[in-house]
């Protein structure tokens, strides 16, 4: 009998030895696509540092969202922050974490055109409107001071997939135009008053590509990897600026005291002199109380790597990192982590 | 060796179990089984998009369905143009397949040589088996440019009085996914109608010779009898143009606006459901696109009834043709 209760006690101390490290060591998140090769990588990475393994299905914002409000994952990942409806549907309360900025460019194809093309606020909404409709438009000559736009018709090429992208670059154009917000506004996707729609950037990509006097908004990333001509675009200081990763890391400083108090304020149409104006931040979506104690504090101890070691990273792969400031709001919001109501952070 | 013997000796005495768990029994239920999981699936699918459907049929009624904005922002939801754009686009892939793929099939079965004939629906049967995302590359790719520099030019220029072919030539639009569409559905009409031609009894075409009918005129009167089947053949083409979507997607230029012309843009059912599922944040906009899914559902069960009912019509009830489906 002593023998027996003695197996029992020591096949119980090996389950117990064995399970209590194996919960910690498994995360599970989904949501974006678009920043889904830098979380790819940053997965790998942090799983070779400390063994942590993180499973990812980049299955779309909208996807992310519906599986943490059904609490099927520890964490989401949209590139739109939750609206104020959105955030009240959620059983309990959530926080945002920006990871990495992106931005929207302008992508066209006019044949002989040397210098950059030039585009004024006014000129994008436009264009997407459908009131411009041919390269040699007086606002479109009088940017381009000198280079002499072609009088061919413009093609509008918007995406028809649902996507951050689209939501980034329709919160841009409703921040330059009140118009736009009247009339169309802002969503991962909106009725179109014009154009074309190609699914994906590289759908979009295809058909400006093919199609002179074709113009689309992409991913920054897609446009650098596929080497297209990408519009500068006139900032809030009145100055044309080139998106580069430099130029959406400005744009997201820019906007720090903003997000300071709101993380989700959009970034768009930041004030600084050298910031791009159609940029944009991805977010983790995290409960503000976990449950589980091991995996809150696991799921903490990787935001708290991305956001620091994992932002060495994001430039080989085209995203623009977090500005310092903006890291600072981050951990601001990692301190407020709870697990059973107690601070999971030092 | 002996043993086996005895056991083959004794096994009339499972004839004492009960009837329903005998061989033949048993093998029948499980058929039945099979055949009645069909309409299990086919219920759930039902069931599941009329449950997800219900936020939008209460918001919008049958003004979805006559609707022509589709809003997610205002979250404002009619879905005409997709329905406009998925019989327009099967149609225009039917008017041009259905010549073309019902010529190659007499050819094939009534004309060439039995060794042309199977090599050449070898390599049809090959086009069925293509990914439609290939297809769909292909129409972007080489189709568009094709078209946007050469075709659509030319029939603005000398066709540009009807409506159909107004506007400026973009290269993708409802007239490339016609295209596309007709391409994809080809192999589906040639290779049954194929079938059913070769189904046909010999005699059908000697006594028409023999009543002194050209050749031409004997192949007459072996379509004729062979109606109803590739009529079957056509339907099925047309099942697969409605609801094909990758392909569609890629070359239509996807707007929710209807315009007469074949060459703007447009946008289907399948297309729009592809499109937006996946980042549609809204309740009633996830809810909308799960209507058009019913929609397409009902629809498709309307035009299988209907080509039901056509069948039947051409065999006059006969059930003894060849491909009545």
């Amino acid at each position: 009998m002593t023998h027996m209760i003695h197996r029992i006690a020591g096949a119980l101390a090996l389950l117990g030895f064995a399970a209590v490290p194996a919960c910690a060591q498994h995360l599970t998140g989904a949501g974006a696509t678009f920043p889904y090769p830098i979380y790819s990588k940053w997965f790998d990475a942090y799983k070779q540092k400390t063994g942590v393994e993180i499973n990812y299905q980049s299955i779309g914002s909208g996807g992310g969202i519906q599986q943490v409000k059904a609490g099927t994952v520890d964490f989401g990942a949209s590139d739109a922050a939750l609206s104020n409806d959105r955030l009240k549907e959620m059983p309990r309360k959530v926080v945002h974490f920006p990871t990495v900025a992106g931005a929207v460019v302008l992508a066209y194809n006019l044949p002989g055109l040397q210098a950059p093309l030039k585009l004024t606020p006014e000129i994008v909404t436009g264009i997407f409107m459908g009131k411009i409709t041919t390269w040699n438009d007086k606002a479109i000559v009088a940017a381009n001071a000198g280079v002499a736009p072609p009088a061919v018709p413009i093609l509008a090429v918007h995406r028809s997939d649902g996507s951050g992208t689209t939501n980034i670059f329709t919160t841009y154009l409703s921040a330059v135009s009140g118009e736009w917000k009247e009339l169309v506004g802002a969503n991962t996707s909106v009725s179109w008053p014009s154009g074309v729609g190609g699914k994906g950037n590289e759908g979009v990509a295809g058909m400006v590509r093919q199609t002179p006097g074709a113009v689309g908004y992409v991913e920054l990333a897609y446009a650098r990897q596929n080497k297209l001509a990408v519009a500068h675009v006139r900032n809030k200081s009145g100055n044309f600026v080139e998106p580069t990763l430099a130029s959406i890391t400005a744009a997201v400083a820019a906007s720090a005291p903003a997000l300071a108090k709101d993380v989700r304020t959009p970034i768009v149409n930041a004030a600084a002199p050298d910031a791009y104006p159609i940029s944009g931040l991805t977010f983790l979506i995290v409960y503000q109380d976990t449950k589980d104690a091991t995996r809150g504090k696991a799921l903490a101890d990787f935001i708290g790597w991305a956001i620091h070691d994992g932002q060495s990273m994001v430039e080989a792969l085209d995203y623009a990192r977090l500005p310092e400031a903006v890291v600072k709001v981050n951990e601001a919001t990692l301190r407020t982590l709870t697990t059973g109501g107690k601070r999971i952070l030092p | 060796m002996t043993t086996m013997r005895a056991a083959a000796l004794a096994r009339p005495r499972t004839k004492t179990l009960p009837r329903w768990l005998s061989a033949d029994e048993l093998h029948r239920r499980l058929l039945a089984l099979a055949a009645l999981s069909v309409f299990a699936v086919v219920a759930l699918i039902v069931w599941e998009t009329a449950h997800g459907a219900l936020p939008a049929i209460r918001a919008f009624g049958w003004r979805f369905l006559v609707g022509t904005t589709w809003d997610p922002v205002a979250e404002k939801f009619g879905a005409l143009p997709y329905l406009y754009g998925t019989v327009v686009s099967s149609t225009l892939a039917l008017v041009l397949a259905l010549p073309l793929g019902v010529g190659a099939a007499v050819y094939l079965a009534e004309i060439a040589p039995r060794g042309v004939g199977q090599a050449v629906s070898f390599v049809v049967e090959l086009l069925a088996s293509i990914p439609s995302i290939v297809y769909g590359i292909w129409g972007m790719f080489v189709l568009a440019p094709f078209l946007r520099v050469t075709v659509e030019p030319w029939l603005i220029a000398h066709l540009g009085f009807l409506p159909l072919f107004r506007g400026y030539p973009f290269g993708i639009g409802m007239l490339n996914a016609g295209i596309v569409l007709a391409i994809m559905i080809v192999p589906t009409i040639v290779s049954i109608s194929r079938e059913v031609l070769l189904a046909m009894p010999r005699t059908l075409r000697e006594a028409a010779l023999a009543l002194g009918a050209t050749r031409a005129e004997a192949i007459g009167v072996t379509l004729d009898a062979a109606r109803p089947g590739i009529l079957g053949a056509v339907i099925l083409a047309l099942g697969r143009a409605l609801g094909e979507t990758m392909a569609v997607t890629m070359v239509i230029g996807n707007t929710n606006r209807i315009s007469a012309s074949l060459l703007a843009p447009g946008a289907t059912m399948a297309s729009v459901i592809a499109n937006e599922f996946t980042e549609a944040t809204g309740r009633l906009h996830l809810s909308a696109l799960v209507e058009i899914a019913l929609v397409l559902f009902g629809f498709t069960v309307l035009v299988n009834g209907v080509a039901r009912l056509l069948v039947l019509w051409a065999t006059g009830g006969r059930r003894d043709v060849a491909g009545a489906a």
